[in-house]
């Protein structure tokens, strides 16, 4: 926040000598222009001329983040699919002939583990950090290309892996995408073989293949941004993705080693996790082990997952509520501390998964502490987005709508979470719908809306298109009020107690006072899945017959949008870095010729203009 | 604090003057090769892995109910007619620790551009680094000559051979990996691949005399967190 434009005229007596050649011409505008000299050197970028070392092995970082984008979208649909069945069966119990029980416990499994892990988690570091984070800080590419090429391929196996299970004897697991043991390796559960020792070795492949891109993503951002490029004038999206990152470093080792013990409880009968157990009269050959630790070791991966997936959504839709209704972002200081405070508290807040898990209860009062205390720089940020859109020139255009969409599921997961932040309101609440209707609407939803309008958003960049207007308002509105009719439900359902992870409601009370609304429900699932398919006809037209976009389609500042090329080709600026000037935020500044003004408009441009200080 | 050629920028004491520094200047670590800071951030996530698996052992330690095995008498060895208590481990940790020394005289010769001492270094590293592997593979085969498996050990707690085959063998798969590298970078100093900056066989990224310091962090590292693990396991 610190190069001042202003009152520089008794400057060149100062320094004269270490004034460069860019001194020729009025001496006034060198001055106030001036940028410190770069400190990296030119990076040494391989280009492939192969198919396979162009678009396959690949080492550009905006290729790389497409293969993510395209690999993470196919898992989601697959987990898509997976929501219907179980939806299906819990509408219309018996109306999918084939599935038992037992798929539906696998399929619960697999739709949570595909969706925060391999979907939303890739999607938004692999796809969206991996496209944006060198473009948004002016690097040629990823600091190691070689290592991000590695890293999605990683990914690409641990999702064949992944997959393969459905194709093992006694297929995926069916623990519960936590995992827990002891019954997740113990006979009974289904997939307790092959499925569970699958599902391990993927989680391994997928954080040793995440490790490589987060240091990509850490270090590009710390070490290689352009000419100007100061933390402070970092788009928040960046930010975002760069706290997630961190988190991810921190949070994923943990998974890593319950991972790695539950394999070996599996194959060589270690009890790490797994006490005396007692079956049919028979003790088994586990014993002494804590099944507590697992949760713990989970949970200290799970809770930063959560943020991992809804910091980089934060960055995102900042970015995108900024540029729509050309406003600067309210606060953009108090959003990065906002961000790094959010990261830094995830650490201490796991164990609120864990109310029931019967651990001491005076973890519960500090854990509840903690948790409620994350509450006050989430409600920063959402009053902040308020406050941009505030008095702003909005353009309620797609972007916009899906951005909106966001605040609104987000502010209604998040009160949600502060019921179930405390203890006495979690412990009847657990384990009941309501708990679905909570995360789903703060993490599934929520981040999901901000994806959406991401994609709507730099699709002109990526392919040098719009997207259709219409059918993307279509998307909207099918997928919001689609999505609240599926969720806001739930919340009830969880208020009567209907429990989740149950196949059917048995001979319950549940059956006569639940069974409409869960008609209700799942036909809505039906209806916001296959609008999902509009997106991707929507894509598939446009790639078409798309109107085209030229540059900087949206009057935005960031640098992304002033490449030499549309879409920027391997080595993002051509011949010369750029070099930046302001933050990316200089929307409608009184007294400038036009409502934006890029990173890289020089200060003598602009002096007229009563530009912010950053 | 200031930079004479942007007026305005000077730095208040305190946080907010730290704040303002850290992130005004175009990289964070100032000078620092981007792989070397790569290294110190995996390392970072790497010490996060150990302690996890640290913090899981007490864990495991404290909550089984049959008794924990005596370290002294099962890491002891019988020699010339004496028991003595960790004299293996005594004798791995040395050599594990005295290569970290020649590991850091390594990195001092090649910024020295001296190829001959640096090579001769990273290969004593390494052979130091499989001497340890050797001694610890050693180790494993007595434990489990002696009836020690992951899952039982007649010694006690099964959570004893679980956690120490789990912990010990993570480690060593470290050193082993280290040890492969050091071989590869013993043979990329001789050849000169650092001094013309001969590409990389995979990366090819061009070749500095950086990444046997970036190497070196690696291999200390690994001897740090040996520290630990035989204060957690052979001392406790």
């Amino acid at each position: 926040m610190s190069d001042e434009y202003e009152n520089k005229t008794g400057y060149q007596a100062q320094s004269s000598e270490s004034i460069t050649s860019s001194s020729i011409g009025s001496g006034v505008a060198t001055d106030i222009d001036y940028v410190r000299p770069a400190e990296n050197a030119e990076q040494d970028l391989y280009h492939g001329h192969s198919f396979i070392t162009k678009w396959i092995f690949c080492q550009d970082a905006k290729v790389i983040g497409v293969q993510y984008f395209l690999l993470a979208t196919f898992t989601g649909v697959i987990g898509l699919v997976l929501s219907w069945l179980m939806r299906l069966q819990l509408g219309f119990p018996g109306a999918a002939g084939f599935m038992t029980a037992e798929h539906y416990y696998q399929f619960v499994t697999m739709h949570g583990m595909i969706m925060v892990v391999y979907f939303l988690t890739a999607l938004f570091l692999g796809g969206f950090g991996n496209y944006l984070i060198p473009l948004m800080v002016g690097a040629r590419d990823m600091v190691f290309p070689y290592l991000n090429m590695v890293s999605f391929w990683s990914f690409f196996v641990a999702v064949a892996v992944l997959l393969a299970s459905f194709f093992v004897p006694g297929g995926p697991t069916g623990s519960g995408w936590t995992l827990y043991p002891p019954q997740a390796i113990l006979e009974g559960t289904p997939g307790s073989g092959m499925g569970i020792i699958l599902m391990c070795v993927s989680l391994i492949l997928f954080v040793a293949g995440f490790t490589m891109g987060g240091l990509n993503y850490l270090i590009t951002i710390l070490q290689a941004r352009t000419r100007g490029m100061t933390l402070m004038r970092m788009p928040l999206t960046v930010w975002g993705i760069f706290t997630a990152t961190v988190l991810a470093m921190l949070a994923f080792p943990a998974l890593l080693v319950g991972s790695l013990m539950m394999m070996l409880d599996k194959l060589l009968a270690t009890s790490f996790f797994m006490p005396t157990i007692l079956k049919a009269g028979e003790i088994l050959e586990y014993g002494g082990g804590s099944p507590i630790l697992f949760q713990h070791l989970f949970w200290f991966f799970g809770h930063p997952e959560v943020y991992i997936v809804a910091l980089p959504a934060f960055g995102i839709v900042s970015d995108l509520i900024s540029v729509h209704s050309r406003k600067n972002i309210f606060g953009y200081r108090m959003m990065v501390w906002a961000i790094v405070g959010i990261g830094a508290l995830s650490f201490f807040v796991w164990a609120h998964h864990m109310y029931v898990s019967g651990m001491n209860p005076w973890f519960g009062f500090f854990f509840a502490t903690t948790t409620l205390i994350i509450a006050v720089p989430t409600a920063m940020k959402v009053y902040n987005w308020i406050l941009t859109l505030w008095r702003g020139n909005i353009r309620l255009n797609v972007v916009m709508l899906w951005c909106l969409g966001f605040i609104v599921t987000f502010v209604n997961g998040g009160i949600t979470g502060i019921f179930l932040g405390n203890v006495s309101v979690d412990v009847p609440l657990s384990d009941t719908y309501f708990v679905v209707a909570h995360f789903h609407m703060v993490m599934g939803i929520a981040p999901l809306m901000v994806i959406m309008g991401a994609v709507y958003h730099w699709f002109p960049l990526v392919a040098g298109r719009f997207l259709n207007e219409t059918l993307g308002k279509w998307h909207f509105w099918l997928t919001f009020l689609g999505a609240y009719s599926i969720y806001f439900p739930m919340h009830y359902l969880g208020f009567i107690g209907v429990p989740r992870r149950y196949f059917e409601m048995y001979d319950s009370p549940y059956m006569t006072s639940a069974v409409g609304m869960n008609e209700f429900i799942s036909t809505a699932a039906f209806i916001v899945g296959a609008a999902q398919f509009i997106l991707i006809f929507n894509i598939i037209k446009t790639l078409k017959t798309g109107k085209p976009a030229g540059h900087n389609p949206w009057q935005a500042n960031s640098l992304e949008w002033l490449t030499p090329s549309v879409p920027p080709e391997h080595g993002n600026w051509g011949e010369k870095l750029p070099v930046v000037h302001r933050w990316p935020y200089d929307f409608s500044v009184p007294g400038s010729r036009e409502d934006f003004i890029t990173q890289t408009t020089p200060p003598s441009d602009v002096k007229d203009s009563k530009v912010e200080k950053t | 604090m200031s930079d004479p050629k942007i007026e305005g920028f000077d730095l208040k004491p305190g946080f907010s003057g730290m704040a303002k520094d850290t992130a005004s200047d175009q990289t964070m670590f100032k000078g620092v090769h981007w792989g070397k800071a790569m290294m110190w951030i995996f390392l970072l996530s790497d010490t996060f892995i150990f302690s996890c698996f640290l913090i899981s052992y007490m864990k495991g330690r404290g909550s089984t109910m049959v008794e924990w095995p005596n370290a002294s008498e099962v890491f002891g060895l019988h020699v010339f007619g004496v028991d003595v208590p960790l004299l293996l481990i005594a004798i791995m940790t040395f050599v594990l620790i005295t290569s970290s020394g020649t590991m850091a005289l390594a990195v001092k010769y090649g910024y020295e551009r001296n190829k001959k001492m640096c090579g001769w270094l990273i290969l004593a590293t390494a052979i130091g680094g499989l001497t340890f592997v050797g001694m610890q593979a050693f180790e494993w085969s007595k434990l489990i000559h002696e009836g020690v498996r992951p899952w039982e050990n007649p010694f006690g707690a099964p959570q004893f051979g679980s956690f120490f085959f789990m912990i010990t063998g993570f480690h060593g798969t470290h050193v082993t990996f280290g040890v492969i590298f050091l071989f590869i970078y013993a043979y990329k100093t001789f050849a000169g691949h650092y001094d013309e900056g001969k590409r990389g066989w995979f990366t090819t990224m061009k070749g500095d005399y950086v990444e046997i310091e970036i190497l070196g962090l690696y291999w200390h590292f690994v001897d740090l967190v040996w520290v630990f693990i035989f204060a957690f396991f052979y001392l406790w």
